[in-house]
């Protein structure tokens, strides 16, 4: 197969992809209304076909390109939640009674519903995608207005698990953030250094504890345990708030493909857009997938 | 000057007319249903106290469904080869993060455990 070489093109020719005919409805090339660095927008073309770009030899390999830039980004992300699992390595090694006693506050059937929710979000984005590359502009709405309903059912589960442990004063800091919601006005103990303290609902932590561990315990014990909670609540906060943010963020990117689906932005010669926030949402889908089983179910 | 050249073949499945493989309804609904009976597998295995084998079995299920994901709802199975050496460098370089640090961790436990006895 022959290709004429881009270099050679002559100018006022229109650009083409090998093996299509010169399009009519594009302004010649020596047009004012084309440059050879800003082709026609969408909305101006009035079609879902993406401009090739003259560094490209084909649309193809400029929708692998961002794909692989998209990788590439993606591997930053991984390095980023790496981080935080490291932390979580090293605590756990040195420090097993604080798991143990950690995961008793966390909700198995509740984090298990998430994983499912964010397992089935990822197939409607992955069936988005698919719809994107056949030109089913309303299975394309469709299925990624269900991807957001499914990351908002993930976002109010996380939503009801953090009130439950801000209702039982479970939050490390947690003073400290409700004096800047109250003005300062809140502040009984006085110093800094007191407001910083975790104090928890003892009540509900002693509840939760003693059918695992010995009863008895001296108050000294007790108050160790209670520092290991703290150690475990800032690490579950870290871990989960961080992949949170990464779902929210998705959301709403998620929103602005549906907006441009809904305009029929996308189509078989244009979805790398879907495509690249379908590896996004895939990653984010991932990262829960190790977050659940190290953070609930230790048992 | 040449087409752009894929290192791999597209599959038999895959049109040609699209410019990235179309990934069939059957697999993805397969993939899906693997990854929730995995899922249920995990929670289920947790239940039983295997030891330290209860944190190796939800790690490798975790990363298998991990795999499936990267495999076939990431489309690495299909795509250009490139994209699965990236990720797969993404993750050497992650393991070798926690290798090293999880070295050192091992290597202090007896000066650790110690002091938490000293101050217990």
């Amino acid at each position: 197969m022959t290709q004429r070489d881009p270099s050679q093109r002559k100018s006022g020719e229109p650009r083409v992809e090998s093996g299509e005919p010169p399009r009519s409805d594009l302004p010649a090339r020596d047009s004012p209304l084309t440059t050879r660095h800003s082709p026609l927008r969408a909305a101006d073309r009035g079609d879902d076909s993406a401009p090739l770009a003259h560094h490209f030899a084909s649309l193809r390999q400029q929708s692998d390109a961002a794909r692989l830039g998209m990788w590439i980004f993606l591997v930053t992300e991984i390095l980023f939640f790496g981080g935080l699992f490291c932390v979580y390595a090293v605590y756990r090694a040195n420090r097993p009674e604080v798991f143990v006693d950690g995961h008793h506050f966390l909700s198995t059937p509740l984090g298990a519903g998430n994983t499912v929710v964010l397992i089935a979000s990822s197939l409607t984005m992955a069936l988005a995608v698919r719809s994107a590359q056949l030109g089913r502009r309303a299975a394309l709405v469709g299925l990624l207005g269900v991807t957001l309903l499914c990351g908002l059912a993930f976002l109010t589960v996380k939503a009801v698990e953090y009130k439950q442990k801000w209702d039982h004063r479970l939050v490390p800091g947690q003073a400290r953030i409700a004096s800047w919601f109250s003005g300062g006005a809140a502040s009984p103990q006085g110093s800094a250094a007191a407001r910083d303290q975790f104090r928890p609902d003892l009540q509900y932590v002693k509840e939760h504890l003693e059918p695992a561990g010995p009863g008895n315990l001296t108050e000294a014990q007790w108050a160790r345990r209670v520092d290991n909670l703290r150690s475990f609540m800032g690490i579950y906060f870290a871990l989960t708030a961080l992949h949170a943010l990464h779902v929210l963020i998705g959301l709403g990117v998620i929103g602005w493909l549906l907006v441009g689906a809904s305009r029929g932005r996308f189509g078989p010669r244009r979805f790398t857009p879907v495509d690249l926030v379908g590896l996004y949402w895939h990653l984010v889908d991932m990262i829960w997938i190790y977050l659940f089983p190290l953070l609930y179910l230790i048992h | 000057m040449q087409q752009a050249s894929h290192p791999t073949t597209p599959p038999s499945d895959c049109p040609e007319t699209t410019l990235a493989h179309v990934v069939p309804v059957r697999v993805l609904l397969s993939v899906f249903a693997a990854l929730v009976v995995l899922t249920v597998v995990t929670v289920s295995v947790s239940y039983f106290n295997l030891g330290a084998l209860n944190l190796l079995v939800a790690l490798g299920v975790a990363t298998t469904k991990a795999t499936l994901v990267a495999l076939y709802f990431m489309h690495l199975r299909y795509d250009n080869a490139l994209h699965a050496v990236i990720f797969l460098i993404g993750v050497a370089f992650l393991a070798l993060f926690l290798v090293i640090t999880m070295l050192d961790t091992i290597q202090y436990q007896p000066d650790v455990q110690s002091y938490q006895q000293g101050i217990r």
